[in-house]
């Protein structure tokens, strides 16, 4: 069935800190290999190495500018990937089923063998997150790993989304949204964590943290840095023969 | 929107193929015997040529019988099964036309309304897509029933009808043209909302996340410009609308003149419909910058 559940057990989902995220696209990269190696079609690449290079990509990170009114202009690095809306409309639109969202934790996935990659899916999702495989020819989006956090073959710390795991600046974190206890539930209510495209009535699962307010660094010129002691030079004075030889030097 | 050729002429074709069924359905022409076997030949290669083009933009078209299952929840699923309803309905009716030269007029009303909700399901395919403002309202589907209608009424030779209908058509594809225009900046979603960066400063698209293109990007971010998008506005009327319109007024009861008024009004049609995908802004768009 491609109507929505009412609820979900679980509401499994990610954080990402717009403030902590360096924009470096390991999160694409372990995303694209896990899920190429991995469950389900591979992400292909068409003319990889010629004039049109195009592929997969189920996680993807866009860079913008924010102005404002005063002062300097922010770069905030964004990783977009699927929501796992609870409204999402990506479900209800497939014809066939092979788009739905789990009972027991909330995860939006693609059954590929239902799949006739009509693309309506990809039309009905306002976040971009849903890809049709070029090669495959069925939708490709993100599965949450879902093929990493249940998995008991692997270590209990790879248990988590590749995107995850692999982000070298923390800016990721993977839990579930429906305990108000958990790591993410606790983040988002911490940071003020946001909806995307409210206005479109999807009611995203996952939370973006808003970038705090750069540095005013002009400002704080004049201070000096409370670790500025450990930065003084340690030798005070040249002794011996080296400090003979300086002195001589200068005064030739 | 990408502007497919596949989606375009299923479109219009399917929807002059059902809008020929209904009037069929509803007895105009009252039709027996090999006349209405012509009828009966035009409206299905029409409605089934359009069905059948339409599988052709699938990934996978060998599983295309699956989309029947979700009609519950799913319009494009009901437009697979109001189809297949109306087509066998109507092929009962019109076997009793054909061969016994007897109308069933129950079957036909029912052959004609389920041609109409056909035309209503394709539709609301895209008329439910609040990711497409400008396709996200009750004129879509308006516009897609005044166009059906109108090409039936054409081809079933119902001159009057066929008047109304176009001039019908006309007038919805302008009023949609027009709203359409201030769909995306009306439907508060921006750079800011799909963001949430609204509230620090003016967001700007600064790079995007790949060098080369993607599936999103040949799939949503078609552009047209808008020089070009008025000339071909003003094509589209004058073929499906102005010419048609003056055709049958000035000279009613000819045949040669009739099939001009079709033929020019199929065109216009097809002008019409390219630019119903082509101007279609979808907001993920927004996150590349191109609107």
């Amino acid at each position: 069935m491609t109507t929505l559940p009412t609820s979900t057990t679980k509401k499994l989902g990610l954080v990402i800190d717009l403030d902590t995220c360096v924009g470096c696209h390991a999160c694409v990269i372990s995303c694209k290999g896990w899920n190429t190696e991995n469950y389900g079609a591979p992400l292909a690449d068409t003319d990889a190495y010629g004039s049109d290079p195009s592929g997969t990509f189920l996680n993807r990170v866009h860079s913008f500018e924010v102005q404002p009114e005063q002062g300097t202009a922010q770069l905030v690095h964004f990783p977009k990937s699927c929501l796992h809306c609870e409204d999402a409309p990506c479900v209800t639109v497939c014809p066939t089923g092979a788009s739905y969202k789990r009972v027991e934790d909330g995860i939006v996935l693609v059954n590929e063998s239902d799949c006739i990659g009509c693309g309506l899916c990809a039309w009905a999702c306002p976040y971009g997150a849903r890809e049709m495989d070029a090669v495959e020819k069925v939708m490709k989006k993100c599965t949450l790993c879902v093929d990493r956090i249940y998995n008991e073959n692997l270590p209990e710390e790879d248990r988590e989304p590749a995107c995850v795991r692999t982000c070298p600046a923390g800016a990721r974190h993977f839990g579930n949204f429906s305990d108000p206890e958990s790591n993410v539930s606790k983040l988002t209510a911490e940071r003020g964590g946001i909806d995307l495209m409210p206005e479109q009535g999807t009611k995203p699962v996952n939370k973006y943290l808003p970038p705090r307010p750069k540095d005013t660094l002009s400002e704080g010129a004049g201070d000096i840095d409370i670790l500025a002691p450990y930065l003084e030079p340690v030798a005070q004075e040249t002794k011996g023969f080296l400090g003979w030889l300086d002195k001589t030097l200068e005064n030739l | 929107m990408h502007p497919a050729p596949s989606v375009i002429f299923f479109t219009v074709f399917s929807g002059v193929g059902f809008g020929l069924l209904i009037f069929l359905g509803l007895g105009l022409p009252a039709v027996t015997g090999l006349n209405a076997f012509a009828f009966f030949v035009i409206a299905y290669l029409c409605a089934v040529g359009g069905l059948v083009s339409s599988t052709f933009h699938l990934g996978h078209p060998e599983r295309a019988l699956k989309a029947f299952k979700q009609w519950r929840s799913s319009w494009l699923s009901r437009e697979g099964v109001c189809a297949v309803i109306a087509l066998m309905v109507m092929a009962l009716y019109g076997a009793g036309l054909v061969f016994f030269e007897t109308r069933w007029v129950a079957l036909g009303l029912i052959g004609a309304l389920f041609s109409l909700l056909t035309v209503f399901t394709t539709s609301m395919i895209y008329a439910q897509l609040k990711t497409i403002p400008r396709w996200n309202s009750p004129l879509t589907p308006l516009m897609f029933l005044s166009f059906s209608l109108a090409g039936g009424a054409l081809l079933a030779g119902q001159i009057t009808t066929a008047t109304v209908l176009v001039l019908l058509a006309a007038i919805v594809q302008v009023v949609l043209w027009m709203i359409g225009d201030g769909a995306l900046a009306n439907s508060g979603t921006n750079l800011a909302t799909a963001t949430g960066l609204g509230t620090n400063g003016n967001v700007r698209a600064f790079e995007p996340p790949h060098t080369g293109t993607n599936y999103l990007l040949k799939e949503f971010a078609f552009v047209v410009g808008r020089k070009h998008s008025m000339k071909l506005r003003l094509i589209a009327i004058a073929l499906f609308a102005v010419i048609p319109l003056l055709l049958l007024l000035l000279a009613p009861f000819s045949h040669w003149l009739a099939v001009l008024a079709l033929i020019s009004h199929l065109g216009g049609a097809f002008a019409s419909r390219w630019l119903f995908f082509a101007e279609a802004e979808h907001v993920v768009g927004l996150y590349y910058g191109k609107r």
